[in-house]
């Protein structure tokens, strides 16, 4: 499954133990990148036998929405439902490069794992991620390092298009600097299951070339972002 | 850090057996033993510094970038460099050009390497401090054809690190954000190039980011003199922590 789904009640006893317990947590997120930004940014701590998403796995309608576009309304709505809790849009405007934000919250009993998701912009699908990552009961500072994965659920043709699931190319915020006139890098999804990232081609010419990204700017290596999370 | 031993003066009590005779007007003599106390004073010995030396190995991982001679800084505190912050100079000298001699100069000690690392290559660089065992560390070192990317570490934390310790990382490439990604002739000091190193105007971003790698001309960049065989991905460099004594 590649949503959120409600724990069974099964399942809920083998986590009974000091692993349950609520935490009070400190979530800092910061835009490791030179040239790209990330859209409101869904931080959920929820049980562990749920899931935002599975590398291998088809993305969700609600991964699908936020990879292309940025919208966090289905995950949220998913998350609400299962009892998660929620640090969502965290930041009023896009995660600019180096940039850096943070909220707290405490963790509700049994929502011991982590889950981080943004799109990354410009780009088709592409989003920074975290998978279920346990938050760790000693009080302390965790580092964890992103990568940025590709949703598989849209061509990476990167010209400039739309953000609503299924409309083919790249939402293109007034914050970016894209080119117009590309003629497309590929027209195929060839893994239609979320993976890493191939990353951004780009071109040197902003009136026309293949892509309406700057291959000077507009490309990354990971790791893409650096989650920083203080069990107080 | 190591409490010096503080020997100041020291009072030490010596008690002393003095015999008194006391005479008598009959033939027997009595022996009377009395403790005095005599104060004295020693000299305090002179401290004897503690050497606190580590080696650092950088190993290069990369294609075709040699690195730079590498700095290895143990300071007291604060970082050489941030994701996010603006560099100093002498960051920006090394990422441009690959002169460490500003941030060698930051550190309570410091060592350069002998020389560039060559792909594939690696090198062990002591470095000691005296009586210091909670030092930050930093290491950096620039990959020297591009205009000014960077590996290393900032600030890692030796207050743990036991005599016999070793540690080992990898690191990844950041971007000073000094001088923009060109790659174009003329702009890069390393052999595919033999262009520029440092220049003191600031032409991009002005804040550290992880490095986007090369683009080279075989990718699209025209302007670019590298070719395919300089592009890097992260991790670029390992290195390796052992303190010695």
């Amino acid at each position: 499954m590649n949503k959120l789904t409600k724990i069974c009640a099964a399942s809920a006893l083998v986590f009974a133990s000091s692993q349950t317990l609520a935490a009070d947590v400190t979530i800092s997120i910061q835009n490791l990148t030179q040239g790209l930004y990330f859209t409101p940014i869904a931080a959920v701590a929820h049980t562990p036998d749920a899931s935002l998403f599975e590398v291998g796995e088809e993305a969700s309608p609600e991964i699908q929405e936020m990879a292309e576009g940025g919208s966090l309304a289905g995950l949220t709505t998913i998350a609400t439902s299962i009892s998660a809790d929620v640090l969502a849009e965290p930041t009023a405007g896009p995660l600019g490069p180096t940039e850096s934000v943070s909220g707290s919250f405490m963790t509700a009993d049994g929502n011991t794992v982590l889950s981080v998701v943004a799109m990354i912009l410009p780009s088709n699908d592409g989003f920074i991620g975290l998978d279920n990552w346990s938050i760790p009961t000693e009080a302390g500072t965790y580092t964890v390092y992103l990568n940025a994965y590709d949703a598989g659920t849209e061509a990476n043709d990167e010209l400039v298009g739309g953000g609503a699931p299924g409309t083919p190319g790249m939402p293109a915020p007034p914050f970016l600097t894209l080119g117009t006139g590309g003629s497309g890098v590929t027209a195929d999804s060839t893994n239609t299951n979320i993976h890493i990232h191939p990353g951004n081609i780009g071109d040197d010419d902003l009136a026309g070339g293949t892509s309406d990204v700057t291959n000077s700017i507009h490309r990354w290596l990971n790791p893409v972002a650096k989650v920083t999370v203080t069990v107080n | 850090m190591i409490s010096r031993l503080k020997f100041n003066k020291q009072r030490i009590a010596f008690l002393v057996g003095l015999p008194v005779l006391l005479s008598a007007c009959s033939d027997d003599e009595v022996e009377v033993i009395k403790e005095v106390e005599v104060i004295v004073e020693v000299p305090a010995p002179d401290p004897v510094p503690v050497d606190v030396s580590y080696e650092v190995t950088v190993t290069n991982l990369t294609n075709s970038q040699p690195l730079s001679p590498a700095a290895i800084v143990l300071h007291a505190d604060g970082h050489l460099f941030s994701v996010g912050e603006v560099p100093s100079v002498a960051l920006e000298q090394m990422a441009e050009g690959g002169m460490n001699g500003g941030l060698l100069a930051l550190g309570m000690a410091s060592a350069s390497g002998a020389g560039a690392i060559g792909p594939g290559g690696s090198e062990t660089i002591s470095v000691t401090i005296q009586d210091v065992t909670d030092a930050k560390l930093s290491v950096t070192t620039m990959l020297v054809n591009t205009n000014d990317a960077f590996s290393g570490l900032d600030a890692l934390d030796l207050s743990t690190f036991a005599v016999g310790d070793s540690w080992t990382t990898t690191a990844g490439v950041y971007d000073a954000g000094t001088e923009v990604n060109s790659e174009a002739a003329g702009t890069m000091p390393g052999p595919a190039d033999g262009g520029e190193g440092f220049n003191a105007t600031r032409t991009d971003t002005g804040y550290v980011a992880m490095h986007p790698g090369v683009v080279t001309g075989d990718d699209g960049l025209s302007s670019s003199v590298l070719t395919v065989q300089h592009k890097f991905d992260n991790p670029a460099v390992r290195i390796m922590v052992t303190r010695i004594e």
